[in-house]
């Protein structure tokens, strides 16, 4: 076991290498930079940047430098010291504005998908034992819907409901009185009161398909010689279904979460626009358009890391759930 | 005849699947107290309905539709299990205290995500109020009474920790640890390997004997029933057709389908070769069962405007022996009964190897090795030797057979012959006659695929090795088209041609795989393999998954083909009773070596090594009352490095000189053996004038 986590955790790292680097040379290789974008940006409000202070600017960040130093300076100040560089649009070390960014995206992440589990794995269980009957249709219908409805329409639905009908405050995940306040209970709450609209809206798709790929699974299961053989000793229905075939088919389950969560991670930037929530992806973009550099490939690094601790993360689960796993890769 | 009490008394059982079909239907059945009751027939007969029915553990959506299962409680009273709730408390306490079972594939009954010791306890502690220590202790104790191999380590290990065998006994371990009053047990030794089964047997039976439980034991194979039963019930779709003493029914049977299920077991008294007689037909589906007498489609004495209308009853024939056909009640007059007797079509052996010819294979010194990988980088730690170091000749139009236990090496060797595998060494020389020579593991380009037209293979799954999404057609074709040179027409009437070989109609080949039985599928792909007009067919296994009656159809039909095309044959099997029947010489193989090769005849009545001893004496049915050599363990670790003779772990005959040095293949060029001390050991066999089975 031990042995097969290292291994898993030394195989990420040539991948998070090589991530690092193109998400970096992706965003500096085509023409024009940063600088260029702002002398654009100026010459446009009619206030003519010189060249030669255009090249200054350049020197002063490091931006004459070749490429691969470029990506060196900054990947070793990433690794060494946790300095992501600078961002020339916040004019912020890019670690101030990234953390409490990445913070809000890891919990309403984690949040969604504790959505989709609570909500979808019983639904799902019972789908699969009670096949055909009226609760199956319903919760088979409403999984469809779940699917097809893109998640920025939902967004919107939810928040006119929300506000419509509720008179809640919609939108962001802070209320405005709380949004560049320091942490305090209040905030706390506040956030939370906030958040359960966002996780919904995010985990409606995932929880979709957990409930297919849980009742597929589990109707799979159901009918195996081990279900037999374990109602054949006098094992009771429902200590029965939860010991063998539930275990047997949560783990395929488990190998696809990674994927939802993916999911959710990516999916997450329009419905954070629409919904105005202070998440990575508004920022992903605007960093994108801008080309602000570091802080573009500093975020694209960061979501990497988390997709490959959440692969970890399941790999991990799924071999402490399953001995085969357990014992013949070990 | 004394009578015994009846622990289970089942009558008029229906048991009814969806769309309300009737899969057993007016089934009437005595399982007496105390005894081996064993219940044959062939698959789709609804043998292990019938088992499931008695615990009440039908799969959705069937369900026991009418009639009485009544057993006999411990007080005396009675308990209707087919009128008792499937979730009740009464019938959770029935199952798995009074009643349990053991299942063929141990692998799928056991959960692999839980220790056995963890599934076997569980059986115990339903029932008993125990201490997680005391149901621990328990469980180690039965699993040593099962014999299993340090039981306090297997305790704690999960199902693909285990052997075959291992896994067998786990299961028995967990049906006994209540000892219950009957067992129900389903195929337990079908998937195991006769060495195995034969050990299995034996534990059964002893147990049995030890706990005067009543067993009721399925199987399809007669040799396991000669070998434990007491008493026998044969079943055809959905009812018993015959039932009696054991000795009884075997040795005078009377329904003409436990006569056709007897004529067509290979046998390995008097000729092997004797052409086996095929029931004809297969099982219908329970949907299409016919009217009348069910078998009356396959049944050769079977009257028109009787057979076929008239419904069946049960006839008394004294010792206890019933029948149900009208060829024993009030009709009898009307029907003849033709004794049993060699079949009139006889297959036609052609005769084959001309002493001197040309082997049409020549292996030499062949090796192939499997890496075993472990470890943090995955290195190379170790090799299987699939196979070791092995020389033999295949001369044209012969059938070599190959036998041995599972992973010893026998399908490694096959494919590496058609070039599934590439070999680490040695050679595979290929003489045709017709072309030069060729080697088949340096052949390139046009040789390499002519090689690949005459060297063709026959695999045992035939549904996992034929294409579900191509037509029959162009799976039958597929080889003439990918080898070029043939007009879509010649195909066509080459296709045509060879479904009617293989006794199928031309007009399948528009179909699907999935739209045929196993025997056709099986049928299909013989008839793939025979496209390319081969020299030399491989099978694998070609018939181990059939039932007994379409097996020997295909035995028969395979024979008749190599009669007719001038094939060769590389017939792998487990069953040494189908290797007896279709081989001209045998070679045996263990731990990836030949340790013995000869003709069939020299092989089953004269072996000269301890392992061909062994495997003989494992067939079922035949060693009753004779000796018993019984193989102790299983074949060696395939990654160890043995020296010496590999046998020399299971060997009775061992010595400390037998671990020294390899013993070579030695003998006359006819008959060759690897044991150093076959010159003085007097070796056994059970094949012999006819011990049992009778015609
Ligand atoms: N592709 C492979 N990789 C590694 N090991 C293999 C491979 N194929 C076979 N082996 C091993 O080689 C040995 C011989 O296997 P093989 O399938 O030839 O046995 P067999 O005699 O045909 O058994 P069975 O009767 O079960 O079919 C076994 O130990 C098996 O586990
Ligand atoms: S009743 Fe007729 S068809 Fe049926 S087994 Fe007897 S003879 Fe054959
Ligand atoms: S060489 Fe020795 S161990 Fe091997 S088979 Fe012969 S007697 Fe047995
Ligand atoms: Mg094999």
């Amino acid at each position: 076991m031990g042995s097969f986590m290292l291994r898993r955790i030394i195989y990420v790292i040539p991948a998070l290498i090589a991530v690092s680097l193109i998400s970096f040379l992706v965003i500096a290789i085509p023409p024009g930079d940063f600088i260029t974008r702002t002398a654009e940006l100026r010459a446009a409000q009619g206030d003519i940047m010189p060249l030669a202070e255009q090249e200054a600017m350049r020197r002063a960040y490091g931006l004459d430098l070749p490429i691969m130093v470029q990506y060196w300076n900054w990947i070793s100040g990433v690794v060494t010291r946790g300095d992501f560089g600078y961002s020339f649009s916040f004019n912020l070390p890019v670690k101030d504005v990234i953390w409490p960014r990445l913070g809000l995206t890891i919990l309403l992440s984690v949040a969604s998908l504790l959505f989709i589990w609570v909500i979808a794995i019983p639904i799902g269980i019972y789908s699969a034992v009670r096949r055909y009957s009226a609760g199956d249709y319903l919760a088979t219908f409403l999984g469809f819907l779940g699917l097809a409805i893109p998640n920025f329409l939902l967004a919107l639905a939810v928040m006119y409901i929300a506000f419509a009908w509720f008179g809640m405050n919609v939108g962001g995940l802070f209320s405005p009185e709380y949004l560049e306040a320091p942490w305090s209970w209040g905030r706390v709450l506040d956030l939370l009161n906030h958040l359960w609209l966002p996780m919904i809206v995010l985990g409606t798709a995932g929880t979709a398909s957990v409930i297919r790929v849980i009742r597929a699974n589990l109707m799979d299961e159901l009918h195996k010689p081990y279900v037999t053989a374990a109602r054949a000793k006098g094992k009771g229905e429902f200590a029965l279904l939860m010991k063998y075939p539930v275990r047997h088919a949560l783990n395929p389950f488990v190998s696809g979460q990674n994927d939802i969560f993916v999911d959710i991670v990516s999916g997450g930037t329009i419905v954070a626009i629409v919904m105005g929530l202070q998440t990575t992806g508004p920022l992903l973009l605007d960093a994108l358009r801008t080309q602000d550099m570091y802080m573009a490939a500093s975020f694209i690094l960061m979501l990497s890391v988390l997709v490959v601790i959440g692969t970890l993360l399941s790999d991990v689960l799924l071999a402490w759930l399953d001995p085969r796993i357990r014992y013949q890769q070990g | 005849m004394q009578t015994t009490d009846n622990l289970v008394e089942i009558r008029d059982l229906a048991i009814t699947f969806a769309g309300s079909v009737d899969v057993v239907n007016g089934l009437d059945l005595d399982i007496p107290a105390g005894k081996t009751l064993c219940l044959v027939g062939e698959s789709g007969c609804g043998k292990s309905v019938t088992a499931k029915a008695i615990l009440q553990v039908i799969d959705h959506p069937g369900r026991v539709s009418g009639g009485s299962i009544n057993l006999r409680q411990t007080d005396g009273s009675l308990l209707d299990i087919a009128a008792t709730r499937s979730t009740s408390p009464v019938m959770r306490h029935v199952r798995g205290a009074d009643i349990a079972m053991i299942h063929q594939e141990p692998m799928s009954f056991l959960s692999p995500l839980y220790t056995i010791g963890n599934q076997i306890s569980e059986a115990l502690t339903l029932h008993r109020k125990v201490s997680k220590k005391e149901a621990r202790a328990e469980g180690i104790r039965m699993l040593e009474q099962v014999g299993m191999p340090d039981p306090e380590r297997r305790y704690d290990s999960y199902t693909f920790q285990l052997s075959g065998g291992q896994r067998q006994r786990a299961m028995i371990a967990m049906a006994l640890i209540n000892q219950p009053r009957l067992l129900i047990a389903d195929e337990p030794t079908t998937a195991l390997d006769v060495t195995t089964q034969a050990n299995i047997l034996d534990l059964l039976a002893q147990l049995q004997r030890d706990s005067g439980m009543a067993v009721l034991f399925i199987t399809h194979d007669l040799g396991v029933v000669a070998e434990i039963a007491d008493e026998v019930a044969v079943m055809y779709l959905g009812r018993i057709v015959e039932r009696g003493p054991v000795r009884e029914v075997l040795e005078n049977p009377k329904h003409p389908y436990t006569r056709g299920l007897l004529a067509s077991m290979p046998r390995l008294d008097g000729d092997f070769k004797a052409p086996l007689k095929a029931i004809p037909g297969m099982v219908p589906p329970p949907a299409l069962r016919p009217a009348g007498c069910p078998f009356h489609p396959r049944c050769e004495w079977a009257v028109a405007g009787l057979c076929n209308v008239m419904p069946v009853r049960d006839s008394d024939l004294g010792n206890d022996h019933m029948v149900a056909c009208h060829a024993y009640g009030p009709q009898a007059a009307q029907i003849t009964r033709t004794p049993l007797r060699p079949p009139a079509e006889a297959v036609a052996v052609a005769a084959r190897k001309p002493a001197g010819t040309e082997p049409l294979l020549s292996v030499r010194d062949l090796h192939k090795h499997f890496p075993i990988r472990s470890g943090f980088f995955q290195r190379q730690v170790g090799a299987v030797r699939a196979v070791n170091d092995i020389s033999l000749d295949i001369y044209p139009g012969e059938t070599l057979g190959l036998v041995g236990e599972s992973g010893c090496g026998k399908s490694t060797l096959g494919q590496t012959i058609v070039g599934l595998h590439r070999a680490d060494g040695g050679s595979i020389r290929f003489a045709d006659g017709a072309n030069p020579p060729a080697d088949l593991l340096t052949a390139r380009g046009a040789e390499a695929r002519r090689l690949r037209t005459d060297i063709r293979m026959i695999f045992q799954d035939p549904t996992g090795s034929l294409n579900p999404r191509m037509r029959v057609r162009d799976i039958i074709g597929e080889v003439l088209q990918v080898n070029g040179g043939h007009s879509p027409a010649e195909i066509e009437g080459r296709v045509q041609s060879l479904l009617s070989r293989v006794g199928l109609s031309p007009d399948y080949a528009e179909r699907y795989p999935h739209a045929f039985s196993g025997g056709q599928r099986q049928r299909i792909a013989i008839a793939r393999a025979l496209a390319s007009d081969p020299k030399l067919v491989i099978a694998d296994e070609a018939v181990s998954a059939l039932d007994v009656s379409v097996q020997t159809q295909i035995i028969n039909m395979m024979k008749a083909l190599q009669a007719e095309m001038g094939l060769t044959y590389l017939f792998v099997s487990h069953d040494l009773g189908v290797i007896a029947n279709i081989s001209d010489r045998v070679a045996v193989m263990y731990a990836g070596r030949i340790v013995e090769i000869g003709s069939t005849e020299a092989i089953f009545r004269n072996p000269r090594h301890p392992y061909t001893e062994a495997l003989l004496a494992a067939i079922p049915g035949r060693g009753i009352s004779k000796h018993r050599v019984r193989l102790p363990g299983h074949v060696p670790d395939p990654g160890q490095q043995l020296t010496g003779c590999p046998f020399a772990d299971r060997c009775p005959y061992a010595l400390p000189a037998c671990r020294a040095v390899l013993p070579p293949l030695d003998g006359t060029p006819n008959h060759r053996f690897a044991c150093i001390r076959a010159d003085e050991l007097q070796l056994r066999t059970v094949a012999g004038p006819p011990d049992l089975v009778t015609a």
